[in-house]
C-alpha cells in the first residue's frame, strides 16, 4: 500500500504540474483570439492557421485539465442524495464509480482515439482549410487527455482505499468550493477597504 | 429476459442514467459509463452494429473544433477578472448611494447592479457573494425586511444566467443548433422584462409595506451632489464600455460571440491593469478557475455525447419524441409539460446537466412542432435560471447563506445587536422571486414576440428550410461513411495498424464543416 500511495503522490504531482502549466493557455487563447478578431477588422483577412490555433489551445486546455480537475474534485456531481450519506459511503461510491465508470470509459476512449492519431501522424493529415495547421497534434490531445484522466482516476482510487483503511486523512477534504475561495478573498478585500475607510473617516 | 431488454432498452437506459447520477459520482463519467455499457449490451444482444463506437473519436474532435463552445472559457475568464478586480464593489457602493434616498432604494440598487454585472461578468456565485457581503448588512442595518433583502440579492445574482453574455445561452444555442448571436438577441428583452418585474415587485412591497424597505437616512448618505455624480460616472463607465465592446459588437454583427468574448477578456485584463488591481495571483486564480470550469463543462458534454451516441442508436430519441408529440394541446401543451419537467428537474440537476442531457432530446421535438428554437431556448433559459434560486438546492441560496451572518453580530456603524439571518428567511425570501420567474415563463409562452421580434427576419423559423444541426449529437463526420467499410474489420484496430477505413473519410467532412463555419464568419 505504501508503494501505491507513493505512486499516487507522483501522479498527483504530475497532474498538478500539467494543470499549472496548461492554465496559462487560457490567457494565450484569449489573446490569440482577440488578435485574430482585430486583425480581421483591420485587414479584412484572416489566417486559418491562427484561427485553428484558437481551438487547438481550447482542446488542450479542457482535455489536459481533466485530470487536474479530478484531483480537485471539481467535476460536477449530483449530491442531492449523496450529501446525506456518511462520508465512508460516499468514498465507497467514489471507489465503485472510479472502477466501473471512470477508468473503463477513459481507457476505452484512449484506445479508440489512438489509432486515429496514428493515422493522422502517418498520413501527415493537414487541415483542409488553406494554410491550416497539421492535424496530428490535435488528434493526439484526445488520447493524452484521457490518459492523464485515467492516471488521476487511479491515484484517486488509491487514496480512497487508503482512507477506508485508515491510512490517510480524507482525500476529499482538500476540496474547496471555488465560491468559498472567492468569498475569503473578498472578505479580505472588504476588511482592507473598511480599514482604509476608517482611516479616511478619522482624518 | 433479453427480449424484454431489447424491447425496452431506451427507457431502461434512461432509468439507469437516473440511478447512476443519483449515486453522486461525477456526472460526466456516469453519463459516459451508461452510454458505453448500454452500447456494449446492445452490441452483445445484436441490436447494434459493433462499429458503433468508431464514430466516437471524430465526435470528440468535433467538440474540440467547436467555435461556439470556445466562448465559454472567454466569458468565464472575463467575468472572473472583472469580479476579482473589484468591479462589483465599486458599483454597489456608488449605486447604493445613488438610489439610497428612495424608498426601497437599496433593493433597486441591488437589482440594477445585478443586471449590470450580468451583462458584464455573468458569474452567479460572484454576484451573489459580493452583494451579500456588501449590500445585505447595509439593508439589515436600516431595517429592511430580511426575507425581502435576501430574496432580492439571490434573485438579482441569477440574472447573470439569462442576460447576455450568459454561458447558459451559449450552451443552449450550441445544443439547439442555433447561433449564439441570435440567442443573445432573443434573450435581451426577456432579460430586461424580468429585471423590471423584480423592480415592480420591490416597488409594490415598498408601497404596501413601507417598513420593509425604508429609504436610507440622511447620515448614511456619505456622498451627495457633484461628488456622487463623479463617483457614479467613474464606476459606471468601465462596465458600460465593456458591455458595448462585447455585446454591442456581437449585436451589430461585427464580431462573433467567440471573438466578443476574447476581446472582452482581453479588455477586462487591460481595465484591471489600468485600475492597478491586476496581480499575478489574481490572474493565475482566474486562469485556474477558468481552466477547471472549462474542463468540467466540456467533459459533461463528452459524457453526454457518449450517452447520446448509444441512446440514438437504440432509437431513444424516437421514444422521447413519441412520448412528447402525443401530448394533448399541441405546441402549448408541449411547452407547458416541458417547462414543468425542467422546473422539477432543476431541483436536482444544475443547468449544464439539463442543457446537455435534456435539451438535445427536447430540441428536435420542439422543432417538429414548429416551435422557434430561439424562443424555446430563451424559455428554457429563464426556467433554468430558477434552478439557482429555488429552495432547498438553489446555488444562489447556498452562496448567500455562506456570506450572511449566521450568528448574532454587532453592527459596525450603529453598534446595535443584530439577529442572525436564518436559513428559513433566505428560503422564504426566494419564494416570491421563484413565483416571478414562473410568471415570466408564462409571459414568454403567451408572447413569443418578446423573443422573436428582436431577431432578423430570416432567422425566424422557416420549417421547410430548417436543418437540425446539433453539432455534438449529429453525425457530423465519420459515421455515415464508416459502417460499410468498417464492417470488414469489426474489431477496433490495433494500435499499430492505422484504421485507413475508419478515419480516412473524416477529414473531408470535417473540412466541409469547418469551411462552412468560416464562411459564416466572413458573412458577418
Amino acid at each position: 500500500m505504501n508503494m501505491l500511495l507513493s505512486i499516487s503522490r507522483a501522479i498527483d504531482a504530475l497532474s498538478e504540474r500539467v494543470g499549472r502549466t496548461v492554465l496559462w493557455l487560457v490567457l494565450v487563447m484569449a489573446v490569440v483570439s482577440a488578435g485574430n478578431a482585430l486583425y480581421r477588422y483591420a485587414f479584412h483577412m484572416s489566417s486559418n492557421a491562427w484561427l485553428e490555433l484558437q481551438w487547438y489551445l481550447f482542446g488542450a486546455v479542457f482535455l489536459f485539465c481533466a485530470g487536474y480537475t479530478l484531483r480537485y474534485d471539481e467535476h460536477i456531481r449530483i449530491d442531492v442524495l449523496a450529501s446525506r450519506w456518511s462520508r465512508r459511503t460516499q468514498v465507497k461510491i467514489d471507489i465503485f464509480g472510479t472502477i466501473f465508470f471512470l477508468l473503463p470509459m477513459a481507457i476505452f476512449i484512449m484506445w479508440l482515439s489512438w489509432p486515429v492519431f496514428m493515422n493522422a501522424w502517418r498520413s501527415g493529415e493537414v487541415s483542409s482549410n488553406a494554410g491550416g495547421l497539421i492535424r496530428w497534434p490535435a488528434r493526439l490531445f484526445i488520447p493524452v487527455g484521457f490518459f492523464l484522466l485515467s492516471l488521476q482516476g487511479f491515484s484517486e482510487l488509491i487514496k480512497r482505499i487508503a482512507f477506508l483503511k485508515g491510512l490517510i486523512p480524507d482525500p476529499g477534504e482538500k476540496h474547496k468550493d471555488p465560491a468559498l475561495e472567492l468569498l475569503e478573498e473578498q472578505q479580505a478585500e472588504l476588511a482592507r477597504n473598511a480599514a482604509a475607510a476608517a482611516k479616511g473617516g478619522a482624518q | 429476459m433479453s427480449a424484454f431488454i431489447i424491447e425496452n432498452i431506451a427507457p431502461l437506459m434512461f432509468i439507469a442514467l437516473v440511478i447512476f447520477l443519483l449515486l453522486g459520482y461525477p456526472v460526466a463519467f456516469a453519463l459516459a459509463a451508461v452510454g458505453l455499457s448500454f452500447g456494449l449490451l446492445g452490441i452483445y444482444l445484436g441490436l447494434l452494429e459493433p462499429v458503433l463506437f468508431q464514430a466516437l473519436p471524430e465526435r470528440l474532435f468535433g467538440i474540440m473544433a467547436n467555435d461556439t463552445l470556445l466562448a465559454i472559457p472567454f466569458f468565464t475568464f472575463m467575468g472572473l477578472i472583472l469580479e476579482r478586480s473589484g468591479m462589483a464593489e465599486d458599483l454597489l457602493d456608488t449605486i447604493g448611494q445613488l438610489f439610497g434616498p428612495l424608498r426601497g432604494g437599496l433593493a433597486y440598487a441591488v437589482v440594477f447592479v445585478g443586471a449590470l454585472l450580468a451583462a458584464t461578468t455573468g458569474v452567479v456565485a460572484a454576484s451573489v457573494i459580493s452583494m451579500g457581503l456588501i449590500s445585505l448588512p447595509i439593508m439589515l442595518r436600516y431595517g429592511y425586511d430580511r426575507r425581502l433583502a435576501s430574496g432580492v440579492i439571490a434573485a438579482s445574482g441569477t440574472l447573470a444566467q439569462i442576460i447576455p453574455p450568459s454561458l447558459v445561452l451559449i450552451v443552449l444555442a450550441d445544443q439547439l443548433g442555433r447561433s449564439v448571436g441570435d440567442m443573445y438577441a432573443g434573450a435581451i428583452i426577456p432579460g430586461l422584462v424580468l429585471t423590471s418585474l423584480y423592480v415592480i415587485y420591490i416597488f409594490g412591497r415598498s408601497m404596501l409595506q413601507p417598513s420593509s424597505a425604508p429609504a436610507l437616512p440622511l447620515e448614511a448618505r456619505t456622498l451627495r451632489g457633484w461628488a456622487l455624480f463623479q463617483r457614479a460616472l467613474v464606476a459606471l463607465v468601465p462596465p458600460l464600455a465593456l458591455i458595448f465592446l462585447v455585446l454591442g459588437t456581437i449585436f451589430l454583427g461585427v464580431a462573433t460571440p467567440t471573438e466578443g468574448g476574447a476581446m472582452g477578456a482581453t479588455g477586462a485584463i487591460l481595465l484591471a491593469l489600468g485600475k492597478r488591481r491586476l496581480s499575478w495571483s489574481l490572474l493565475k486564480q482566474a486562469m485556474n478557475s477558468t481552466a477547471k470550469l472549462t474542463s468540467f463543462v466540456l467533459f459533461i458534454l463528452v459524457g453526454a455525447t457518449v450517452f447520446s451516441l448509444t441512446f440514438r442508436a437504440v432509437n431513444g430519441d424516437l421514444w422521447v419524441e413519441h412520448l412528447l408529440t402525443n401530448l394533448p394541446g399541441g405546441q402549448v401543451g408541449f411547452l407547458i409539460v416541458v417547462n414543468i419537467l425542467v422546473f422539477v428537474l432543476a431541483f436536482f440537476l444544475d443547468f449544464f446537466e439539463l442543457a446537455f442531457i435534456i435539451v438535445p432530446l427536447l430540441g428536435p421535438v420542439a422543432d417538429k412542432l414548429g416551435i422557434d428554437l430561439i424562443w424555446f431556448g430563451v424559455l428554457l433559459g429563464v426556467n433554468m435560471q430558477t434552478s439557482f434560486m429555488h429552495p432547498p438546492f438553489g446555488f444562489a441560496l447556498f452562496y448567500l447563506r455562506s456570506v450572511a451572518a449566521a450568528k448574532e453580530y454587532l453592527d459596525k456603524v450603529t453598534g446595535k445587536r443584530m439577529a442572525p439571518v436564518t436559513t428559513g428567511q433566505i428560503y422564504w425570501g426566494a419564494v416570491p422571486f421563484v413565483i416571478i420567474q414562473v410568471i415570466m415563463v408564462a409571459i414568454l409562452i403567451a408572447f413569443p414576440g418578446l423573443v422573436t421580434s428582436n431577431l432578423d427576419k430570416k432567422s425566424t423559423v422557416d420549417p421547410a428550410k430548417i436543418q437540425i444541426d446539433i453539432p455534438s449529437m449529429d453525425d457530423s463526420a465519420g459515421e455515415p461513411a464508416s459502417p460499410s467499410e468498417d464492417a470488414a474489420d469489426p474489431e477496433v484496430p490495433d494500435f499499430g495498424q492505422a484504421p485507413e477505413s475508419g478515419a480516412a473519410p473524416a477529414p473531408k467532412d470535417e473540412g466541409a464543416k469547418e469551411g462552412g463555419e468560416l464562411e459564416d464568419l466572413f458573412k458577418k
